[in-house]
């Protein structure tokens, strides 16, 4: 069986919701004749036509609010970003109306909106963003971040069937470079289940995204040393597994909290309150964080590389906490 | 005022009652959490009960000689300061008599001197009564920290901070023993019993009732036999390999501190198998089965007048060092009377060594509720046929008794094989 990469797992998924619920449709900027920035609806307008592939003007705000609207009306629109750090232009659209209006009139608002995010592709700070905490912190929204192929496809046909609002963060790094088998069946991965993509004893390294594949680069490092570390991948930021991050915890009674989104206000901190209030008394040494610094996404390739949590921070920190 | 009760510890599984053999604090006294408080001989165990809480001893409700229930309660304890140390038994309790706030320098004592930790240390040493001062220097974490690895360390060599004495040394005490006049000890616990004639003038010798001990083991042998359907399987084993690898690590586990016997390498190959026929550390529930997660392996040790089974917990996951230091350690405890109450309980499958004394093999008899055992019997060199010619290797029987109402003799045969296996193909 043909290896399936992480975007094309996302244009699988997407196209499989398609043939199967005609109430899905997809709109955003350049989604038809050009196929997306990224071609993850490549051939989709061949295939279900433009009344179900829309081209839109270059107004976030606008994509947003008519998804919204649509979904009122029944549909099961799902919007595309062109670069997940425009999405701040729908963010009242987001915040204020899909968040909220199953609150405010028992209505769901069944959309998805799909943000290519991250950096180490040299995007600099307008196309290189992780703004998935401004979501995260919006009661009423779900948000997820995949990290392989099987997540990619999984996630994205749950967030289509989700009967809310599901942000959902692809990284733009992984699109190419994450290849696997896939089945053929129809399948799920469940909003807010996290994964334990490495078992290990000695250091839980919780993360989401790129930053699974620094954290195992870094266990197989470590491994030579005698540090065994346990990976969790969260899938899910909103809801996220809390049984999954304190069974770790437990388990290891050491943990590294791993992201690429800067420091303060990252998902980090919430887990590590969440950690220190439901765990403490299982904790062997501090909690670590391991985060991109608090300023813009450089552009310049030796910063952007000084910017984001590598492989060696990951060793650092891992050594300095196992012998805590 | 808060009161901390003080219970009669379940010493083991299937004991039920205890006999508080000594007082070590008076009614008034003062007494620190950890400080040992009274001993007590059951069945199986003498042990010195440590103090839950630090106050004073407001009540002692059993005399000593006197046997109780399990949970009964045997003393209470009153939290002399309100104010002092969490507990997790002392609720809050507004100031009442003066003598409790007029000395706010009070409210640490108890408290253990600051030794640097971790929340997850404290917790454990907590639950398993260890003082953390016991390990003040010993710490291996950054700045002499005590570590998780360090305190789970002490705590298999058997460290607790009421046995090392740490705070207030208690006087050498004379362990404490059942009342009853010194039994011949029997040494055979799969002797039938006889049931006692009355005396006559036919030579009939001296007549001694059974020590507690002696009374369990007979009660628990014969529960045995008549629950599990017993059937027993032999294997031969070539131990060239096993002795070979000992040879070779002996003197590093030496430098180690650790006298290697073979028996790590027969309980390691148990645990390694148990792990692939979890069926054989199972137990039986009515009409369930009940998996256990953990491998805890008992290894039966004979003590004066009589025999116990110091379980050597979690085993699945000892390395062969981890393991002969673990085993040698309960053993000496079990011989020295040291043994915890945790020491005897969840055991979840059992290995005897009848062979120590030359025995070829036994039919040992299951430690219920577990649902097999296995017996080693004596290493001896014999000629064994190897491709057609004739070999004086060292060879082992190994039975293994098991309870046909779970595991079938396939099975059984298979899990030995494996064991078989593993030792046959030891690589050092």
């Amino acid at each position: 069986m043909a290896l399936t990469t992480y975007v094309e797992a996302i244009r699988q998924g997407i196209w499989e919701e398609m043939e199967k619920d005609e109430r899905v449709f997809v709109l955003g900027e350049d989604v038809g004749i050009y196929g997306g920035a990224f071609k993850v609806t490549a051939g989709m307008l061949e295939r279900f036509g433009e009344w179900r592939i829309i081209d839109t003007p270059i107004s976030e705000s606008a994509i947003v609010g008519a998804a919204i609207g649509a979904a009122l009306m029944g549909m099961r629109p799902i919007a595309e970003m062109q670069f997940a750090d425009f999405i701040s232009c729908a963010f009242d659209q987001i915040t204020n109306f899909a968040a909220k209006s199953r609150y405010r009139w028992g209505a769901g608002v069944p959309i998805v909106v799909r943000a290519p995010s991250g950096g180490g592709v040299h995007g600099g700070p307008f196309h290189s963003q992780n703004p998935e905490m401004y979501y995260v912190h919006t009661p009423g929204l779900k948000v997820v971040c995949p990290s392989t192929a099987y997540d990619a496809k999984g996630l994205i046909k749950a967030a289509i069937r989700d009967p809310d609002p599901v942000i959902y963060f692809e990284h733009k790094f992984l699109y190419r470079r994450i290849k696997e088998e896939l089945p053929a069946d129809d399948f799920v991965v469940p909003i807010g289940k996290a994964a334990i993509r490495r078992h290990g004893t000695d250091i839980s390294v919780i993360t989401y995204g790129a930053m699974v594949y620094t954290a195992l680069d870094a266990a197989r490092q470590l491994e030579k040393e005698g540090i065994d570390l346990e990976v969790l991948d969260l899938r899910s930021l909103l809801p996220f597994d809390r049984e999954a991050v304190l069974d770790t915890v437990k388990k290891t009674n050491k943990v590294i909290l791993l992201h690429e989104d800067t420091r303060i206000g990252g998902f980090a901190g919430e887990l590590a309150s969440v950690i220190s209030e439901e765990a403490f008394e299982y904790l062997d040494g501090p909690i670590r964080r391991i985060t991109a610094p608090d300023t813009p996404v450089p552009y310049s390739p030796p910063l952007e590389e000084f910017f984001l949590p590598k492989v060696s921070d990951v060793i650092r920190v891992a050594r300095e906490l196992y012998a805590y | 005022m808060a009161e901390t009760k003080v219970i009669m510890p379940q010493m083991g599984e299937s004991i039920f009652e205890g006999t508080l053999t000594k007082w070590l604090k008076k009614k008034g006294d003062r007494v620190q959490r950890d400080e040992p408080l009274f001993e007590i001989s059951t069945d199986k165990v003498d042990s010195e009960i440590p103090s839950p809480a630090s106050g004073v001893l407001q009540d002692v409700l059993v005399t000593e000689g006197q046997t109780v229930q399990i949970n009964t309660v045997v003393a209470v304890i009153g939290d002399e300061s309100a104010a002092s140390g969490p507990s997790e038994t002392a609720a809050p309790s507004p100031p009442q008599k003066a003598e409790t706030t007029v000395e706010p320098a009070r409210t640490r004592e108890g408290r253990e001197p600051d030794v640097r930790s971790s929340p997850l240390v404290r917790r454990i040493a907590r639950e398993h009564g260890v003082t953390l001062v016991a390990l003040s220097g010993k710490g291996t974490g950054i700045g002499g920290r005590i570590t998780k690895r360090d305190i789970l360390s002490h705590i298999e060599q058997g460290g607790t901070g009421a046995k090392t004495g740490i705070i207030a040394p208690p006087a050498p005490i004379p362990p404490a023993r059942p009342a009853a006049p010194p039994a011949q000890p029997s040494l055979q616990p799969l002797q039938p019993l006889q049931p006692l004639q009355p005396a006559a003038s036919t030579g009939e010798g001296e007549r001694v009732p059974m020590t507690a001990i002696r009374k369990s083991i007979a009660e628990h042998m014969v529960h045995s036999r008549r629950t599990s359907a017993h059937v027993t399987t032999f294997f031969e084993v070539d131990c060239s390999r096993i002795l070979k690898a000992r040879e070779q690590s002996r003197p590093e586990f030496e430098r180690a501190g650790v006298k290697l016997t073979v028996t790590p390498y027969f309980v390691q190959a148990a645990a390694s198998a148990l792990k692939r026929f979890p069926m054989l550390n199972s137990s039986l529930d009515g009409d369930t089965i009940v998996y256990k997660r953990a491998i805890n392996i008992g290894i039966a040790v004979n003590i004066e007048g009589g025999l116990i089974v110091p379980v050597l917990k979690n085993a699945g996951g000892k390395s062969l060092l981890e393991m002969a230091r673990a085993i040698n350690d309960l053993g000496d405890r079990a011989r020295n009377k040291k043994l915890a109450p945790d020491d005897v309980k969840d055991g979840t499958f059992t290995i005897t060594n009848p062979g120590q004394y030359g025995g070829l093999t036994g039919t040992p008899i299951i430690n219920q509720p577990q649902v097999a055992i296995m017996s080693l019997g004596g290493i001896k060199k014999r000629a064994v046929v190897i491709d057609d010619a004739i070999a004086i290797r060292s060879m082992i029987i190994l039975s293994l008794s098991f309870d046909h109402r779970v595991i079938d003799g396939a099975m059984a045969d298979q899990f030995m094989a494996d064991i078989q296996k593993q030792l046959e193909i030891w690589q050092a």
